[in-house]
């Protein structure tokens, strides 16, 4: 502050007219100029998301033309087929979608779990460090999950959860082929519980800010009517803040959907539509990541149009996400 | 006791018991996670890691010198790019914008690409650079990280420039300081240390990211600073030697992945501190 | 300021008033600590039956504590304990080994703020007696309307039943809180400044709620005002600093107060 000051002080003391004219034509300049520095700034935002619809745009139109939408419901995927390659995107979106929602079916109820665990039931000695592991846990890059899960945790489950299910569903019909053999390394459920373990953190620690939010008179008229900690967080924090949880339970999504490391080693990279979740699949990012550095032509262009599916997607679900958390800020806010 | 009030009773000890399960089921796999992360890693961690170039498969030795310098460098310009631009958007956003249409509409995109599928940016970097420039490169790798560093420091720059006092910014006008010169010199000093934590929090975020390099810095075995050709970096080498047998390779990838979590850790970590030590000044 | 000079409050309360209105509840050498810091100090006296007793005193006199004490709604924040005797029905109420839950459907409690919970008017009620009993639609439905009723908000509520809880105006919806309290039949309802957040007329609604539930009730009330302790309460406790400096009559607390802090809180002299 004190610098500014003495500017300040300088201006003023300035002798003639004419130098008082000159510093206040600079800082008009200087004010200017960094105005519009910024508002250049915060329009590159729309740039860059119109740069990607754009580029992606541009880099599927090929494979658009090719195919049309038929890409959207063909399985196959065969591109050095002859004469002219086949591709098809219903592959990796149905490994997409599975993955997605059996990882969120995982890692919802265990995260709101341990959040309510957190906000409700936790000694408050170890509420601080709990929740600050789990937050720094957020942040680890995907690639670690999706390395554990490749050397450790795939291993693990083919040699010893996996052939226990399936053993024990052998005998039912339907369920034996959604839980049908062999055990594999990679396979959709696999790709789907790094994934699940990957948005676990998040989605705790979202949860907790918007428990955070419930006011703490309206807990205790529960808790003073006679409630336990479970009919609190069910009739009270669970409603109050369902908006919230439901925008936060949908960027989770939008990560899992769009998620590429943690799911890339693991899912074994197979195109064909099995119903066994213990089988090998794909999802979009997994495809593009694994073919699109060796892919070339319509390939290339096939795997890009994959992508723009896949950001469509995210942004539909992303968008549903913000405009829900806005309305929690919001009332936040009043 | 009540029959009602006893099958409440059973329901929330049921409830409480399952919450403490979840709480044990989530913090144990993520402690395995970290346990074998650490036990690999730094079972793998030597000297050689840091001295080092890649090897070739099938060698024996060899380390990680010229991923490391590579991740260094890519991080670094892609955070130089980035930070400023984000920062002067949020800037906008906070001082100028705060009520306008255009604000708002830059405001909500910007959350969106805050949670963009990396792989995606990494496709566009591709088509936007890669494909004119006519080959893989470190510097289309550093706009790629660039790219996901801008929405990261927007939103935590205009988070923190909102917490600075409004009389603090009228108290600097009505010494007849332009708007400009009251934002540089006494807004950004009010929000230092917020700032900084900002651009801790995206280095960390992008020092770790591997999708949206793959197809625009590759990767490659060897010693290069050129920004125009490709370059070695820890992340894509990692995942180009999980995607292989040799067990050299494996280890270091360990390593590797050790390094990386450390650093995103340590700025985690220094970004908390810091964003702690923010007083209202 | 010292202390030392305050006599011992129980020289000062009524005993005699003991045969006349039987004893509902009795606090006896309480003592109340936020982590190191002494919150309540021996307290002494007596909640009485079909009485409204009232709690004054500056902020921080320990008033509302006192009261937070009585359902051990201090329980849910760690740090927070107290030692002594409150004796609900000759029961002790800070007996570790009793079950919170029963205690605070014995001992309601109405809160400051309106805390209408996130769901329907018609659930708002019906939500706390499904926490002990199994009643048909149509039972439910007259135990919900006589609680309404009972807190004279049927007549402004009863087409909108399924609207939202919170669609409702403050005074509104601190009735419907205290029908809420009233619909689990307590045996104490705890008011914790109910009126601070109301317009005039909703608080003369309250007022006049509070002594119609007193026909029912064992009712406690902490508020700033004076002038409703002076309406609503047939007792009145005036607090200062943790202490209980004078209990009785409401009519002889505000005409002829025995303490000399008692009389210059009450004429305005501090506080």
């Amino acid at each position: 502050m004190t610098d500014m000051a003495v500017e300040a002080a300088q201006v003023a003391q300035s002798d003639t007219p004419m130098d008082r004219a000159r510093a206040l034509s600079a800082f008009k300049f200087g004010d200017v100029s960094f105005y519009w520095i910024t508002r250049l700034s915060a329009m590159c935002v729309l740039l860059i998301l119109g740069g990607i619809i754009i580029s992606l745009i541009v880099g599927a139109w090929p494979a658009i033309q090719e195919f049309g939408f038929s890409f959207l419901f063909t399985q196959r995927w065969a591109p050095s087929a002859q004469p002219s390659p086949v591709l098809g995107a219903l592959g990796p979106i149905y490994g997409t979608l599975l993955t997605s929602v059996i990882a969120m079916a995982i890692a919802v109820p265990v995260g709101l779990g341990i959040a309510i665990f957190l906000t409700e039931l936790c000694p408050m000695s170890l509420r601080r460090p709990i929740a600050m592991a789990i937050e720094l846990l957020a942040g680890i890059p995907s690639i670690i999950y999706g390395m554990w899960g490749f050397f450790v945790l795939g291993p693990f489950l083919a040699n010893t959860i996996e052939p226990a299910i399936i053993a024990l569903f052998a005998p039912i019909p339907v369920l034996n082929s959604i839980f049908a053999g062999p055990a594999s390394n990679l396979s959709l459920f696999n790709a789907s519980l790094v994934l699940a373990i990957m948005v676990l953190p998040f989605i705790t620690a979202i949860s907790r800010d918007v428990f955070a939010t419930v006011p703490p008179v309206l807990k205790e008229s529960a808790y003073g009517m006679g409630c336990t900690t479970w009919e609190v967080a069910r009739n009270v924090m669970i409603p109050y803040t369902r908006v919230g949880l439901i925008g936060g339970v949908m960027l989770a999504l939008g990560r899992a959907l769009g998620e590429t490391m943690a799911v890339a080693f693991i899912i074994g990279n197979s195109f064909k539509i099995t119903p066994s979740i213990f089988a090998p699949g794909t999802t979009i990012s997994a495809a593009i990541a694994s073919e699109f550095a060796e892919a070339d032509g319509v390939h290339q262009s096939g795997l890009i149009l994959l992508g723009l599916l896949l950001f469509v997607l995210t942004f539909i679900v992303l968008t549903c996400a913000r405009l829900m958390l806005m309305r929690i800020e919001r009332r936040q806010g009043a | 006791m009540n029959p009602i009030y006893a099958s409440r009773k059973r329901t929330d000890f049921i409830i409480r018991g399952l919450c403490i399960a979840a709480a044990i089921f989530g913090i144990g796999w993520l402690t395995l996670i970290l346990g074998s992360l650490l036990w690999n890693g730094l079972t793998s961690l030597g000297l050689n890691v840091f001295t080092q170039m890649t090897p070739p498969p099938g060698v024996t030795g060899g380390g990680l010198l010229n991923a490391i310098v590579g991740s260094l460098i890519m991080t670094i310009i892609g955070v130089a790019i980035g930070a400023p631009l984000g920062m002067f958007a949020g800037t906008y956003l906070a001082e100028y914008g705060r009520h306008d249409k255009l604000s708002s509409v830059i405001r909500f995109i910007n959350d969106v690409l805050l949670s963009a599928p990396s792989i995606i940016i990494g496709l566009f970097i591709y088509g936007a650079v890669v494909v004119p420039m006519g080959g893989f490169s470190a510097f289309a790798g550093s706009l790629a990280l660039a790219v996901i560093v801008i929405p990261v420091v927007v939103r935590t720059t205009e988070d923190m420039l909102m917490l600075v006092p409004t009389a603090l910014r009228e108290a600097a006008s009505a010494l007849g300081l332009p708007r400009a010169y009251v934002i540089t010199r006494v807004a950004y000093k009010a929000a230092r240390a917020g700032l900084i934590t900002g651009v801790l929090l995206a280095t960390a975020r992008v020092a770790g990211e591997t999708a949206p390099l793959l197809f625009t810095a590759l990767s490659n075995q060897f010693w290069s600073i050129d920004l125009t050709k490709t370059m070695a970096n820890l992340p894509v080498t990692i995942n180009n030697f999980v995607n292989n047998p040799d067990p050299n390779w494996k280890n270091l990838a360990w390593a590797g992945a050790l390094l990386i979590t450390l650093a995103v850790l340590t700025l985690n970590i220094a970004a908390r501190y810091l964003g702690a030590e923010r007083t209202p000044k | 300021m010292s202390m030392s000079s305050v006599t011992l409050p129980e020289a000062s309360v009524a005993n005699g008033d003991d045969a006349k209105h039987p004893v509902k509840l009795a606090v006896k050498n309480l003592d109340f600590f936020y982590g190191q810091t002494r919150a309540l100090k021996g307290i002494n006296l007596n909640l009485y039956k079909n009485i409204v007793t009232a709690f004054i005193g500056p902020s921080g006199c320990g008033k509302s504590t006192l009261l937070r004490v009585l359902n051990r709604m201090y329980d849910l924040y760690p740090g927070q304990r107290a030692t002594g005797e409150v004796l609900l029905d000759g029961q002790n109420v800070l007996d570790p080994k009793i079950d919170l839950n029963l205690l605070r459907a014995r001992v309601g409690m109405v809160f400051q703020k309106p805390t209408p919970f996130p769901m329907t008017i018609y659930d708002n009620i019906a939500f706390g007696i499904k926490l002990y009993e199994a009643l048909p639609k149509s039972e439910m439905d007259g135990r919900v309307e006589a609680a309404l009723k009972g807190a004279a908000l049927w007549n402004e509520v009863k087409d909108k039943l399924n609207a939202s809880g919170l669609s409702l105006s403050g005074g509104q919806q601190q009735r419907l809180c205290i029908a809420r309290t009233v619909a689990i039949k307590p045996e104490v309802i705890l008011f914790d400044e109910p009126c601070s957040a109301l317009d005039p007329i909703s608080t003369a609604k309250v007022e006049e709620l509070i002594d119609e539930l007193r026909s029912q009730y064992t009712i406690a009330i902490v508020t700033h005002n004076m002038q409703q302790a002076a309406r609503v309460s047939q007792y009145t406790a005036f607090m200062y600093l943790g202490d209980l400096v004078e209990f009785d009559d409401t009519s002889k607390i505000f005409t002829r107060p025995t303490q000399k802090q008692t009389q210059e809180y009450i004429t305005g002299r501090f506080g």
